[in-house]
């Protein structure tokens, strides 16, 4: 069955994708990175061609897609905000900074806002631990993140 | 392409060629961008530096220099200028026109932006009189602050690429692997298997259809450990001449091509390493007929796809192959059936790192440094210099490279310059998830292979997370194990379910609904985790808890008994309550999510303890200290 959400997905750019690569198995991973970061997600219309394109099952193709974190099933959001829970930011209080803006975002982790405008994410570990605990909006790193500073960022975000 | 040098000799000449047209005393602004440095806004004002350069007309005067990481994260972002070697630290756009007026057009160091040492006040002019620089040993990070990571003639000019030269000019295979082998060189991505014995594994399991493969691990997933990036990101040629120089000792006639699996979340080092390729594919350093010798060898770039796993050797050559990176027993070892079940030679991009300065100083010279005799047995010790990365509540945070069997004491207080805000140390963690928490009186063991596993640890990729009284041991081991359990690929059993049984264990520890019972629970898991794994994922994941239980067992107890949490970290055991420093400004009373706060104007307000949920944005928010938590 096709929903209205997947009809919207333009293929045109999947092509240019699939044309970059060899069409082995080998290549799967890093098309599908390429593809997360064209669309923001892996959508299934994408994921059916990506399979049928190099040749193996579609349940490979989501083996892939649902075990690597670097993929998302599903659209994220316009902003995206990280939270660093790597070890050193975990010791200077960042489990605090994800419930704050859990809160504030009304989303838990790796959840989107209903209008798709901002994706919260924790992730483990960017290396910056002298900057801890850090915050990763729109790819900008900001360091020694505090609750306040954790607002406005989030602030500065809203749509 | 016309650049390409097609001898052994065509190479030294035009390093030559380099080293005339550069004028080392000409002046050179070298700013860090490492991940640290440019969060802090190196980029800015390296961009800042290249404006006030192009207005007042310098361009052939001076040179910006935007360099890989310098290391010393906390004081970021970072300046040099050469050739005084003036070092400045937390340099922000608006001090451009100083350094360009007073340092580099007039000579003169500017005092404001020197290193003081907060225990001596004493004021550092060059990066050598700064204690965090003073008491290591950079060889691998040596270039980091000095050549542009983009520019193969950076590289090539302080001698890159000689070590490759002198190997295809004149060693055979065979001379180059037992150099390794007596340099004594160990896995550096925490395993310390002996370099020089893997390669001759390698070299000589048979391969039928001719085909080795050589892999780089540039997969550094432990949380804490960066020196892997800022290898990747700082010096990439360093890393792609040491695995040239592997390719040739283990041999591959038949498809000479090697992979190199950088983690996803290092965009940066993608860049740096795809670009060093292209540059020495170009120069004719790698691809066919290397350097005219009639040697073979390129390399294809595997993005990781963000699953700490994938570290492990065999998860990451099935993630290479385009499955789903989950290890297999290594009943027989990848030297003999690795990657597509042929022989593979996977090492850690440190210990490639460490190969061209192996063939450069001779294998005595480098086994000369650190712990051990290593000329009889390549496990007898543990040589060279290992990176760490010290982070956590120490002082100096950042990326240290010192010999091995350096004490932590050493590590922490000489160059971390001791813990921060005055707070006692605790205990140091190494090793990452795999590694464990050794006390205070640890502090004077030698930090090598040997000793770290001795003590209940392991070096892992070298992140060194310190701890002070404000840490909670209990919370670091739920930490660790509830990382693992959302990591663990979910192949086997003990890994899969264990862990998430230990992890109920821990919760019920940190929330004060666990017993003594509890713990005698969580031990004989953890045996049984540690021995029934499938990968070393598992193996090692019970070691965070171990250690702490072995250490730290008044913590543990202190939960169970009293309901406490000394450190107060766990948030389910504290206790928040208002003092009288509070002046009734209502700020906690707006930002309480529970509204647990009761408070008028200007009067002291109190928290309902039945309606706190103990999440501690009262006690981040107000800013007179007014909150007490026990």
């Amino acid at each position: 069955m096709t929903t209205t959400a997947q009809l919207a997905v333009d293929l045109a750019p999947l092509e240019r994708i699939l044309a970059a690569h060899s069409r082995e198995q080998r290549s799967l991973i890093m098309i599908l990175q390429d593809v997360q970061q064209e669309y923001r997600y892996l959508p299934r219309p994408a994921l059916e061609r990506v399979a049928d394109a190099v040749g193996v099952s579609r349940s490979h193709v989501f083996q892939l897609a649902t075990f690597y974190r670097a993929f998302s099933l599903k659209p994220r959001g316009k902003h995206i905000c990280t939270v660093c829970l790597g070890t050193a930011c975990h010791v200077r209080g960042a489990p605090r900074l994800v419930e704050h803006a859990e809160r504030k975002a009304g989303i838990k982790a790796s959840e989107t806002t209903a209008d798709l405008n901002l994706t919260l994410e924790t992730v483990n570990c960017v290396g910056a631990c002298a900057l801890g605990p850090l915050v990763i909006l729109d790819g900008d790193y900001h360091g020694n993140m505090t609750l306040a500073g954790l607002d406005k960022l989030l602030k500065g975000v809203k749509p | 392409m016309t650049r390409a040098l097609t001898s052994v000799q065509a190479l030294g000449a035009f390093r030559d060629s380099l080293v005339a047209r550069r004028d080392p005393q000409k002046p050179a602004v070298s700013v860090c961008a490492g991940t640290g440095c440019v969060a802090c806004g190196a980029l800015k004002l390296g961009d800042a530096l290249r404006q006030e350069v192009d207005q007042r007309g310098l361009g052939d005067k001076l040179e910006v220099r935007i360099n890989g990481c310098h290391g010393f994260c906390e004081r970021g972002p970072l300046v040099v200028c050469h050739p005084q070697g003036y070092f400045y630290q937390r340099v922000q756009p608006a001090d451009v026109a100083d350094i360009i007026e007073q340092t580099v057009l007039a000579g003169k160091p500017i005092e404001r932006l020197q290193y003081v040492d907060p225990v001596a006040g004493t004021r550092a002019v060059r990066q050598e009189d700064v204690g965090f620089y003073k008491h290591q040993l950079r060889w691998l990070l040596e270039y980091n602050g000095r050549i542009d990571p983009t520019s193969i003639e950076d590289y090539i000019a302080v001698g890159g690429y000689r070590a490759l030269a002198g190997v295809l000019g004149g060693m055979r295979p065979e001379d180059v692997i037992a150099l390794v082998r007596q340099s004594g060189l160990r896995g550096r991505g925490g395993g310390g298997y002996p370099a020089g014995v893997k390669w001759a594994q390698c070299r000589n399991a048979p391969a039928a259809d001719g085909v080795r493969y050589i892999i780089g691990n540039g997969d550094e997933g432990d949380p804490g450990a960066f020196m892997d990036r800022s290898l990747m990101e700082g010096n990439p040629h360093l890393i792609l001449e040491g695995m040239i120089i592997g390719a040739y000792a283990i041999g591959s006639p038949g498809n000479p091509v090697g992979y190199i699996y950088v983690r996803n979340e290092y965009p940066l080092a993608v860049e740096r390493l795809t670009l060093a390729f292209q540059q020495a594919r170009e120069l004719g350093l790698l691809g066919r007929n290397i350097l005219g010798t009639g040697f073979d060898f390129d390399i294809r770039l595997n993005r990781g796809g963000g699953a700490f796993v994938c570290g492990e050797s065999t998860a990451l050559m099935a993630s290479i192959e385009g499955f789903a990176g989950q290890p297999r027993a290594k009943y027989v070892h990848t030297v003999e059936r690795g990657l597509d079940n042929k022989p593979t030679n996977l090492n850690n991009v440190e210990t490639w790192a460490n190969v061209p300065l192996i063939v450069e100083k001779g294998a005595a010279a480098y086994a000369a440094v650190g712990t051990g005799d290593v000329s009889k047995d390549p496990w007898g010790g543990s040589t060279g210099t290992k990176i760490f990365a010290l982070v956590g509540k120490v002082n100096n945070t950042g990326l240290v490279e010192v010999p091995m069997g350096r004490t932590l004491r050493q590590i922490i207080f000489d160059i971390g310059g001791g813990i921060r805000d005055g707070r006692k140390f605790k205990a140091v963690q190494t090793g990452g998830p795999s590694g464990g928490c050794l006390p205070e009186s640890s502090l004077d063991m030698p930090v090598d292979f040997d000793h770290l596993a001795a003590a209940g640890s392991m070096m892992g990729s070298g992140g060194m997370i310190v701890m002070d009284d404000g840490t909670c041991m209990v919370d670091v081991a739920r930490y660790f194990v509830d990382f693992l359990v959302e990591e663990s690929c979910g192949k086997c059993v003990p890994c899969r379910e264990g862990l998430i049984q230990m992890s109920h264990l821990l919760h019920a520890v940190v929330e004060g609904r666990a017993t003594e019972a509890t713990l005698t629970q969580l031990e004989s898991l953890s045996e049984v985790v540690r021995d029934a794994s499938l990968c070393a994922l598992g193996q090692t994941a019970p070691n965070p808890v171990l250690s702490t239980l072995l250490h730290f067992k008044d913590e543990y107890l202190a939960h169970i008994r009293e309901k406490r949490c000394p450190a107060a970290v766990c948030q389910a055991l504290l206790t928040f309550t208002i003092n009288e420093k509070c002046t009734g400004c209502m700020v906690c009373f707006k930002e309480c999510p529970a509204k647990a706060i009761t408070g008028e104007k200007k009067k002291l307000h109190v928290i309902d303890p039945a309606k706190c949920t103990h999440c501690g944005v009262c006690r981040a928010v107000c800013k007179l200290d007014a909150v007490d938590v026990r």
